[in-house]
């Protein structure tokens, strides 16, 4: 059971990251990510972190990704050009590049699990209460800083996405 | 699943976020392919998170996905504030500074 | 090996509360006729049975008959998306609702509820939040500039609401120190004072709740991103006979899921209020009818506003919402956060 999910949520999310990278229209591209975070929530809960897993369809899917088709949109971007010239070098070059980085990369992290499979999971893993107990008294510092930077990051936006007034 | 499996796929999905920035043209597709980039991670804490049993992979996610809203706020407004000097949001077109 | 008692009760489960959301969103069309037409002072449907209780039947058949009229340069994949991925995400909503105690049927405990999360609550909010997709799809692939508005002002108002929604639970979460909806309906138990609206002091909770919930379902006050006499349908200009229809049953169930919700956070779940002296069967068909009856309440309360009330202009919508309902909700979470506290609750 947990397998036929894994190898459907591995299609999901494959299938939709490549469909962000190569699709033409911006709004397709868009919505592919969306099934993208959602598939990765899918990942969380069949990890056992369900809180995480609520919180990335709540904030990245639910709140993020409304956001970028929401400047997509109102911005009304047209299907994007292919790259002039030298544009397929250098997409075979970034391939060629990124499935090195992603065999090294994946080499490292394998060799960090120390080849072992998964323990059983305890009772309390992934809920609310576990995280929340270590976010308010060990993470309290970073906590903290973290709603400071959203409120600058607010401001920024706001300021930035100003249309400038007509004096 | 194994945490070997979900490890391939935390490293496949981070280069195919990288691809997507080297490759793509517009300023917006390249937010979302950082995106994509940042959810491999997260993937990938999560994933040690559960092997070992203790949440502090899960709190690191937890702040980069907090992370990842503000600076998606952010980065769409420098786009937005793009779009009206140059009316559109290639990025090839950001050339002024070459010499 | 694998029990198949629990799966077999599981898919019943679902086709319990499929076929009861469903049967609901048809009812629900001829309470809305008959009620607007009570509030009207006309008649309302009267033709198609006694008091005109088979107009649903009329309905669904006109909707499976109607010509579909798709527009020729529509982006077929996401428009033909978009309404399956309204209904399927107010069903979702609803799975993590106890609509009914721990019932015993041929010895086994069934605890009336689809999924018993830990964290129901998020669940049913992550749920609603994946509803703004459906409307931003129907209106950006009709490549139509009325439905493209629509949608944009209709999913800008869903997540500016959604804050004041996700907030004002805040203070039920406090009191109740849990986010399981079957732990905070059991909490709610005996008297009807010991409900969190009254008891547990989430009155402003509760009214911000239901202003929020009105506003997620684009019902009126809130209805501006559909009004129908400016923007013809909105979102939803361009669909036609069944597709439209799954929209108009999203929105009815995403109704029934937002009552049900304030049910259970605020009004006691399916308890009924007054503790008695009852055991097994009696006790609980008593408490299923009391859920359904608060339900059913809040529906009428749907209607009823939408039928009495004049729409919001746009601009008046997104001020009620960041700059009035927002601030509302941060003072209940302080002031349920003093009274906690203090031991007062």
């Amino acid at each position: 059971m947990e397998l036929v999910a894994f190898v459907v949520l591995t299609a999901l999310a494959l299938v939709s990251g490549l469909m962000v990278i190569l699709h033409r229209n911006q709004v397709v591209a868009a919505l592919s990510l969306a099934a993208n975070l959602v598939a990765i929530a899918g990942y969380y809960m069949l990890l056992n972190a369900q809180f995480l897993a609520l919180l990335q369809v709540i904030v990245y899917a639910g709140a993020i990704m409304v956001l970028i088709l929401f400047v997509i949109m109102l911005l009304n971007l047209p299907e994007e050009a292919r790259k002039p010239g030298t544009g397929r070098v250098q997409a075979g070059l970034a391939i060629v590049l990124a499935a090195a980085f992603a065999l090294i990369l994946g080499w490292a992290l394998i060799r960090a699990t120390d080849g072992g499979g998964y323990p059983a999971a305890s009772d309390t893993f992934g809920t609310v209460d576990s995280v929340g107990q270590m976010l308010f008294t060990n993470f309290f510092y970073a906590f903290e800083a973290i709603s400071l930077l959203l409120v600058v990051a607010m401001i920024g936006a706001v300021l930035l996405a100003k249309r400038s007034v007509e004096p | 699943m194994t945490p070997q499996a979900i490890l391939i796929v935390s490293a496949v999905l981070f280069a195919v976020g990288v691809v997507g920035v080297l490759t793509r043209r517009g300023a917006i597709t390249i937010l979302m392919s950082i995106e994509i980039m940042l959810n491999a991670s997260n993937l990938a804490f999560i994933s040690f998170s559960r092997l070992y049993d203790q949440p502090d992979g899960q709190i690191y996610a937890f702040f980069i996905m907090t992370l990842a809203a503000a600076e998606a706020a952010v980065g769409l407004a420098i786009v937005i504030a793009l779009f009206r000097l140059r009316e559109s949001t290639d990025v090839d077109e950001l050339n002024l500074m070459k010499w | 090996m694998i029990d198949w008692t629990s799966i077999v009760i599981v898919f019943v489960e679902i086709l319990v509360v499929v076929g009861a959301l469903l049967g609901g969103v048809s009812i629900m069309t001829w309470v809305e006729r008959r009620l607007s037409a009570v509030i009207q002072f006309r008649r309302g449907p009267n033709r198609v049975g006694p008091f005109g209780l088979f107009q649903p039947i009329a309905d669904g058949v006109k909707f499976l008959m109607k010509e579909e009229i798709v527009p020729a340069d529509a982006y077929m994949p996401i428009y033909v998306l978009a309404p399956g991925m309204a209904l399927t995400t107010s069903v979702f909503a609803f799975s993590v609702i106890p609509y009914g105690p721990t019932i015993e049927l041929f010895g086994r405990k069934i605890d009336l509820v689809l999924l018993d999360m830990n964290g129901g609550v998020l669940f049913a909010l992550a749920a609603t939040a994946l509803g703004v997709y459906a409307v931003v799809c129907a209106g950006w692939s009709s490549r139509n500039k009325y439905s493209l508005i629509g949608g944009l002002r209709s999913s800008a108002q869903m997540i500016s609401y959604e804050l004041a929604l996700g907030l004002s639970i805040i203070g039920v979460l406090m009191v109740s120190s849990t986010l399981r909806p079957t732990v905070i309906v059991e909490q709610q138990a005996g008297w009807f004072w010991n409900w969190n609206v009254f008891g547990g002091g989430q009155l402003l909770g509760f009214i911000l709740f239901v202003i929020a919930g009105f506003a997620e379902t684009n019902r009126l006050p809130f209805d501006l991103p559909e009004a129908e006499s400016e923007l013809v349908g909105g979102y939803h200009t361009e669909y036609s006979s069944m597709k439209f229809s799954m929209f108009f049953m999203a929105e009815y169930v995403a109704m029934i899921t937002m009552a049900a919700l304030a049910t259970t956070l605020f009004l006691g779940g399916y308890q009924i209020g007054i503790p008695l002296p009852l055991e097994g069967w009696p006790l609980w068909i008593l408490q299923i009818m009391a859920f359904v009856t608060k339900v059913g309440f809040f529906m009428f309360l749907f209607v009823w506003v939408r039928w009495t009330l004049p729409r919001f202009r746009y601009d008046q919508l997104m001020n009620l919402g960041w700059k009035r309902l927002f601030p509302l909700a941060l003072f209940n979470i302080f002031l349920t956060g003093i009274l906690v506290a203090f031991e007062v609750i």
